[in-house]
């Protein structure tokens, strides 16, 4: 049995459908390399709820401004999400979204985080890149 | 850069990482699909469509995702976590064709065996980038200031 193909956009034109693409992406790294300073300010969370039990490592986390700055990015990009997932079709905004989002945080973490994104990440990152977008497509 | 073995405990919390994500966009997907469409015009439509039971399933699994990430980058690089956990994305293609019996064409097929070997690659380096302690970092930081007040 064959499957009528479906269009890769419901409504959108392709400069739209970019747009949508490219607001998921860039909120979801600020949120995440936000997220990832505030954890590592923070601390091994393992340990301070050995230490303090688990309202104590909510607290640390609760207390932090970066965290709810990068909370701030991640609900915008939940957000961008939700609306293009209501224009344009999953198998569009899934394997975009996820694999540049993938790209632009090894960039951001390199540059804003100072990681060390050797050769064994890029090349990682690179292959689990086309994995996604050859999986979802 | 030091080898950071991971625990037992903490490989759990990347699978709940890798779990947790795709199901819960999945969700999302499913009842973002079935609503009628949402303008800029009318964003109040997109709050009202969080009280929905598959948006709700896809938030209830996606807080999951976030307690697990976050604990997750409390020991782990981010550019270490995000390729890492990106196995999700073939389990639930392994679940969608072994237990659902959908298709999986060639190319899906190839895409699994690069994220899993992207995984792989990046799973066998150190998890967390070194950087010297705040005890060893200190003195180096406050021995000019030491030396000047010698000086005097």
């Amino acid at each position: 049995m064959t499957i009528p193909a479906t269009p890769l956009t419901l409504t959108t034109n392709p400069w739209t459908a970019a747009a949508m693409i490219a607001a998921i992406v860039l909120a979801s790294t600020a949120g995440e390399v936000l997220t990832a300073a505030a954890m590592k300010s923070i601390g091994d969370l393992d340990v301070i709820r050995a230490r303090s039990g688990l309202t104590g490592a909510i607290r640390a986390v609760l207390t932090c401004p970066l965290f709810f700055a990068g909370v701030f990015f991640l609900a915008i990009a939940f957000f961008s999400l939700l609306f293009a997932l209501n224009h344009l079709n999953l198998s569009l905004v899934a394997p975009a979204s996820a694999s540049l989002t993938l790209v632009t945080n090894a960039v951001a973490g390199k540059i804003f985080l100072k990681e060390n994104v050797d050769r064994r990440r890029w090349v990682s990152a690179g292959l689990v890149c086309i994995g996604v977008y050859l999986l979802a497509h | 850069m030091v080898q950071h073995k991971l625990l037992p405990r903490q490989y759990l919390i990347l699978g709940l990482v890798s779990l947790c994500a795709p199901l819960g966009d999945s969700c999302l997907a499913r009842g973002m699909t079935t609503m009628p469409a949402i303008s800029l015009a009318h964003p109040g439509a997109l709050i009202a469509a969080v009280f929905t039971p598959w948006i709700a399933a896809g938030i209830a699994l996606l807080i999951g995702f976030f307690a697990s990430y976050l604990t997750a980058l409390s020991w782990a690089d981010l550019t270490f976590v995000l390729p890492a956990t990106a196995f999700g994305n073939v389990i639930v293609a392994l679940i969608s064709r072994f237990w659902l019996h959908e298709t999986i064409s060639l190319e899906r097929w190839a895409g699994i065996v690069l994220i899993t070997l992207g995984v792989g690659f990046v799973a066998q380096g150190p998890a967390l980038t070194e950087r010297p302690s705040p005890e060893t970092a200190e003195p180096q930081l406050e021995e000019p200031v030491a030396t000047e007040a010698q000086t005097r």
